[in-house]
């Protein structure tokens, strides 16, 4: 089973914070490797903030072939934090390269784009260096988009935290989603590890999800670019979440209604029993059986956290609003580990009806239950 | 008896018939019960002539012979009076003194079915025992990467759509602009598909609509059934039981003066509308009623003379293309009912399965397609459309599901797969099979009479005389001597039995994969077969 671990600040904090929380759930992982998500970041990257930056492992050779491609298409480099670990890596992680986060200033030719279709040619960017470095195996990409940096690799999580040199200060951020494991379900490949990004938009899960293989085939014919890969059956939920939010146009307390939707019996209490009815089911195909937690942070900053229809997944959230951290953990362990002066008495687990959101003011964590009213659909 | 018997190229003896009667003389009372049931009129009471020789011991008594009579059951060796092992001399019998018995090494019958030119016509299905359905395994259990639901007490919602369901984007665009929205009903997986009131008798009619009304008023279960070609009774059709009732016309319209002119009178919409323009069992072949079965109450129904025979032509007479044939009559019947009422075509699987899907796909008022496979049954048909005309299911489903998945509209268009569904008994595995292949619901018939009224027909050639009116168990039967056999409250008690049954078996396949809050449609990872080629064909797992 996996663990996750998240936060959301209002200053800058190091990724070791979320690392050391996975660390003290250890129990309930098997330390295969490690997944992170730094946005809202501070550091070099702070004033960076409409620079798409490139996230990714390369050779020597790779990192020579990026610079041409991406000078081909005319893009130039802002700024580049480039980390060759010098050390030997833990047993079980193979030595790679470069990992490196690389801020871009899009070509001239992209100022006057609207946003959806500069997003789209960021995807469709990354999606072409990933193809080709699946083919020739010097370069893996994992994020391609602003204020958005993705770090992933096999080993135990803080033993890759000491390799990699996670806690340095160029990594520190605002938004951290951190897992602790390989995706074992399927072949172990770092693509399939938690978390998942696109066009802003990052979760992980915690489970199998049993309704996969039709989640993958509706999306892939959905017409997006970037609905690809599927390496594991947890990138469906970054994806419907995209799909809900950016696609649809939905306020993310509708996401629980897309792949939990309330039964008939409960629906008919609801006000807005005919708005979530079309949505059942013209959704249909998206609706998940569990059992799954998934966390995830949209592009402005919001975090939040949702259960599958029966609760089978451990999840809590709770944090400081004085320091401004909030913390999305597995289990209450990995919070007090990370936030261990909070009230504990406002710790919220969230159960089958419920999304617990913390916005990016980090003030509080907003409750909502999928039998309050829906405010933006009206 | 002629005591030197002609013996012609046509002269059969009991040797040469499929089923032979095994009579006992020795607790046969000679009550005359099985020759009074026997409905094809095989047997007969017959006086035998039996001589004796006496052979005395020694030299000086001469032998001698006596002659005596004795008075049993004899088989007629006339095609025509073959007997078709349905066994009801035997379940007569008080002293289980009689039964057929089927020689499978006794095949001349086949070679003289067809005296005076006449090939041979039968109702039933497919007489094979073949199921591809049956060899497939549910192999993705649940059980550490992620707890097994549990079938008995997890909340499921077995429900499936019929109806045109739009996308996700334009749903919202519908909702926001309060446009119109095509009809969608949420039902139960398991359709009772099209069986005419004419084909079927009168009793087992009422039966199975009383059946399908308890399970929808009393046990909440949307369960529907199709009409199949032969109209609706009046009161039903002005009746609020209607709304469980899908209409379906097909290429003869019998009926449908009768329908249309209720359309005002009727209190309920109902489900929806089928429109037939095949049928698994027969393909590019019409509907049949024989004459026999076309008493007063049918021809009034049906709108036709009494005592003739009822073909439907193959095609649609007033239609010469694809698209008139699909998009116009789709029309024409949604714009009868207001646009309120979903309507969908039935055809019989065939390589041209897609080229309907395709066309289904742009028509916007399209609510879905019925693909009906070579093992599907009917009333009557010659036997070499059953037994050679049609194409399996299980592939055609496939390729149809797979041709939405591409076009993206695996949600918005329900298949509804049917044909050979339950052959062996296996009702909640084969549909279940069926649905993660990519059915939405499944529609059964020959189960329906199986389990619901004791129909005796199998694929071993048993029975199969639903077309000459003379079922033995009254089924589909038009004489009211033999269908008062049956009870219409005993066929809806039996309805919900095998309802329920269904639905505890279905759970319990769908629980161990992890689903229960939505139907698995097309959840092929969970599926495996021991057939390499099969497994590859409709892209599911080989398992040995």
């Amino acid at each position: 089973m996996c663990r996750l671990f998240a936060l959301t600040s209002r200053d800058p904090v190091s990724p070791m914070r979320a690392i050391d929380a996975l660390n003290v759930m250890k129990e309930g992982h098997d330390g295969s490797g490690v997944g992170l998500y730094l946005g809202g970041l501070g550091g070099p990257f702070e004033d960076l903030k409409d620079h798409p930056i490139l996230s990714g492992i390369f050779t020597e050779a790779g990192l020579r072939r990026l610079d041409e491609y991406m000078a081909g298409q005319g893009f130039e480099i802002r700024h580049a934090v480039r980390f060759a670990p010098r050390s030997d890596p833990p047993a079980g992680t193979p030595r790679r390269g470069t990992y490196a986060a690389i801020a871009y200033e899009c070509p001239a030719a992209w100022d006057e784009l609207a946003d959806d279709e500069r997003g789209r040619r960021l995807v469709r960017t990354r999606l072409a260096l990933r193809a080709e470095g699946e083919q020739t195996g010097d370069m893996m990409v994992f994020s391609f988009w602003p204020d958005t940096i993705m770090i992933k690799e096999v080993g135990d999580p803080l033993e890759m935290g000491a390799y990699l040199e996670l806690g340095r200060e160029e990594l520190h951020a605002r938004r951290i989603l951190a897992q602790g494991r390989q995706n074992t379900n399927y072949a172990i490949n770092l693509y399939a590890c938690h978390p998942f990004f696109i066009e802003g938009v990052a979760t992980m899960t915690n489970g199998e999800n049993t309704a996969f293989v039709p989640i993958r085939e509706y999306l892939m014919s959905r017409g997006v670019e970037g609905y690809s890969g599927y390496q594991s059956d947890s990138e469906v939920f970054t994806h419907i979440a995209h799909f809900s939010t950016r696609r649809l146009g939905l306020d993310i307390r509708a996401y629980k209604h897309v792949i939990t939707p309330l039964s008939d019996d409960e629906m008919r209490q609801h006000p807005d029993r005919e708005f979530l009815q079309s949505l059942k089911r013209s959704c249909r195909k998206l609706i998940i059986d569990g059992p799954n937690c998934v966390i995830g942070c949209l592009p402005d900053g919001t975090m939040f956290m949702v259960q599958d229809r029966k609760k089978l997944r451990p999840g809590v959230v709770g944090g400081d609003p004085a320091s401004g951290v909030f913390a999305f953990s597995s289990e209450i362990c990995g919070l007090n580990a990370a936030i261990p002066d909070r009230d504990k008495s406002k710790d919220f687990q969230p159960m089958h009806l419920d999304t617990a959101i913390v916005g990016p003011d980090c003030r509080e964590v907003v409750q909502c239950s999928q039998n309050d009213p829906l405010p933006l659909q009206r | 008896m002629l005591t030197e018997r002609p013996v012609t190229p046509a002269t059969l003896g009991v040797k040469d018939l499929p089923w032979q009667i095994k009579w006992d003389i020795a607790t046969c009372t000679n009550c005359g019960r099985c020759t009074a049931v026997c409905p094809v009129s095989a047997i007969e009471f017959g006086v035998f002539r039996k001589r004796e020789i006496i052979a005395p011991m020694g030299l000086q008594a001469r032998p001698s012979n006596t002659f005596s009579v004795y008075h049993g059951i004899r088989q007629r060796t006339d095609p025509a009076y073959a007997c078709i092992g349905c066994a009801m001399c035997n379940m007569v019998c008080p002293n289980n003194a009689i039964e057929p018995v089927r020689q499978y090494d006794s095949t001349t019958l086949e070679f003289h079915n067809n005296r005076g030119g006449q090939p041979r016509t039968r109702g039933g299905r497919r007489n094979s025992g073949e199921s591809l359905l049956d060899q497939i395994k549910f192999i993705r259990i649940s059980m550490l990467t992620d707890p097994a639901l549990d079938a008995g007490r997890h909340e499921f919602d077995m429900r499936t759509l019929l109806g045109r369901v739009l996308s996700p984007e334009d749903e919202l665009r519908c909702q926001r602009e309060n446009g119109w929205k095509p009809p969608v009903r949420e039902i139960y997986p398991l359709v009772i598909g099209g069986m005419s009131f004419g084909a079927l008798s009168p009793n087992m009619w009422e039966g199975l609509q009383m059946g399908v009304a308890y399970l929808n008023e009393e046990l909440g279960m949307p369960v529907r059934m199709c009409t199949g070609e032969g109209g609706c009774p009046p009161r039903l059709l002005r009746s609020r039981f209607l709304k469980y009732v899908i209409l379906q016309i097909a290429s003869g319209y019998f009926g449908w003066d009768e329908i249309i002119h209720a359309i005002p009178e009727m209190k309920e919409d109902p489900c929806a509308i089928e429109i037939k323009y095949g049928q698994g069992a027969k393909p590019g072949d019409g509907g049949l009623l024989m004459w026999y079965k076309v008493n007063k109450l049918i021809a009034a129904i049906r709108g036709v003379p009494v005592g003739v025979s009822l073909p439907s032509p193959p095609t649609h007479q007033t239609q010469y293309s694809i698209e008139e044939s699909v998009a116009k009559m789709i029309q024409s019947m949604s714009m009868a009912w207001g646009f309120r009422v979903p309507v969908y075509p039935k055809i019989s699987a065939s390589s041209t399965s897609l080229a309907v899907l395709n066309n289904l796909v742009r028509n916007p008022y399209a609510a879905g397609l019925a693909i009906d496979g070579e093992d599907g049954g009917t009333g009557a048909a010659y036997n070499v459309s059953m037994n050679h005309m049609g194409h399996p299911i299980a592939s055609n489903l496939r390729d149809c599901y797979k041709a939405l998945c591409v076009a993206g509209a695996q949600n918005e268009i329900p298949l509804i797969a049917g044909g050979g569904i339950g052959k062996h008994g296996n009702l909640a595995a084969n549909a279940a099979a069926l649905i993660m292949l990519g059915a939405s619901m499944v529609q059964i018939g020959k189960y329906v009479m199986q389990a619901g009224a004791g129909c005796v027909g199998s694929e071993k050639d048993r029975c199969n005389v639903c077309n000459i009116g003379v079922c033995p168990k009254g089924i589909t039967s038009q004489d009211p001597r033999i269908y008062r056999r049956l009870d219409p409250e005993q066929v809806a008690e039996r309805v919900v039995d095998f309802y329920l049954a269904f639905d505890t078996e279905l759970r319990k396949v769908f629980a161990p994969l992890g689903r229960s809050t939505s139907l698995p449609i097309g959840m092929s990872d969970g599926l495996g077969i021991g057939d390499r080629d099969v497994a590859e064909r409709l892209d599911i797992k080989y398992v040995i």
